[in-house]
């Protein structure tokens, strides 16, 4: 069987980023719940922290295949 | 022996799919004949790739759709100009209004809609049938898109507050004074200039390609413990029902994918347009 330690560190690594897109998703979500006009408003907030979040998964999976 | 140890020894034989698929030779070539040039101490393969007959099909796609689409331009619409209404409006009011501001979007609109569609498009032939592969899941595409976006938002700035008023505009934070601004001015530089244009287009490329790999593994490894027969047949079944399962993910996030990279893009000239606080 081939493969590299790397992938298994970037799985673990995967876990920061997936609490945090977690806990930007149950945010949104609590919001809209509490307020449901302020969707529109909160979506594309929520999609944008979703995105910088997940900047940080992105990097991990480019240096684990880089190291 | 662990449990571990004894699924990797009998998992001998399997290849597990990684980047060296993604390096497709050119059309009517195998990897051994392609012929290859130098770039930089590289090998590269000279010649059309599949990727790039995909980025043509896309831009023909999507053209031909909003062709047809807005052809009739009756008062009451049919099929398909509902469903290309449907979609341009979606891009020009949920992501383009909102993000750009109202008041000079209009200038924007043909850019954000058509490269919506076009990562649309390029993100769906990844499940296309006959298809099958994500055309941003090649690194040049990705860094292509990304570098579009980076001019023109830059472009734009530069366009209305001046170069140093824009260099001023996108790193000096307003309403912070004294030392700390010999700090956050190369950090801020650093982040709105250098590395956004890179983590978009890391983004779209990275989610095209973990996907990509992921279908792989689970069509590759499902066919793998098939062939090996007796009690890994069940195994392989399963591999077939979770490879389905990511599908309909993979549809999501390619969806997602598009909308991200364009409404970032809407932000970051949004941003730039901004007046002075």
């Amino acid at each position: 069987m081939e493969g590299s330690l790397n992938m298994l560190g970037y799985g673990i690594a995967t876990i920061g980023p997936g609490l945090a897109v977690g806990l930007i998703f149950a945010a949104y979500i609590n919001g809209v719940a509490r307020q449901p006009e302020s969707q529109g408003r909160l979506q594309p907030i929520a999609i944008l922290g979703f995105a910088l979040a997940e900047a940080l998964a992105i990097i991990g999976i480019a240096l684990a295949f880089v190291i | 022996m662990s449990v571990i140890a004894m699924s990797a020894i009998r998992a001998e034989g399997f290849i597990p799919p990684g980047p060296a698929d993604f390096n497709l030779p050119p059309l009517g070539h195998t990897k051994d004949t392609a012929p290859t040039f130098d770039f930089m101490g590289y090998a590269f393969f000279a010649g059309v790739t599949k990727p790039m007959l995909q980025l043509a099909l896309s831009a023909i796609l999507v053209f031909v759709f909003f062709y047809y689409a807005s052809r009739k331009r009756a008062l009451v619409p049919g099929k398909l100009q509902y469903i290309g209404e449907a979609g341009y409006g979606m891009v020009r009011n949920s992501i383009v209004r909102d993000n750009v501001g109202s008041e000079h979007f209009m200038r924007f609109v043909p850019f954000l809609v058509s490269l919506f569609f076009f990562i649309l498009v390029n993100n769906y032939f990844g499940l296309f049938p006959g298809i099958q592969f994500p055309t941003a899941s090649r690194a040049g595409v990705a860094y292509a898109l990304a570098l579009i976006a980076w001019l023109v938002y830059n472009s734009v700035g530069v366009q209305k507050h001046g170069f140093f008023g824009y260099l001023k505009h996108q790193t000096l934070p307003s309403g912070i004074k004294g030392p700390v601004l010999l700090l956050l001015i190369p950090l801020e530089f650093f982040s709105n200039i250098v590395v956004r244009p890179v983590t978009l287009a890391l983004r779209l490329l990275a989610n095209m390609f973990a996907g990509h790999i992921l279908l792989m593994l689970f069509a590759l490894g499902g066919e793998h413990l098939l062939t090996m027969g007796g009690a890994y047949i069940g195994a392989g079944l399963m591999s077939f029902v979770m490879f389905m399962l990511i599908c309909v993910l993979e549809m999501l996030v390619m969806f997602l994918q598009a909308y991200v990279f364009v409404l970032l893009t809407a932000m970051y000239i949004g941003g730039a347009l901004a007046d002075e606080h």
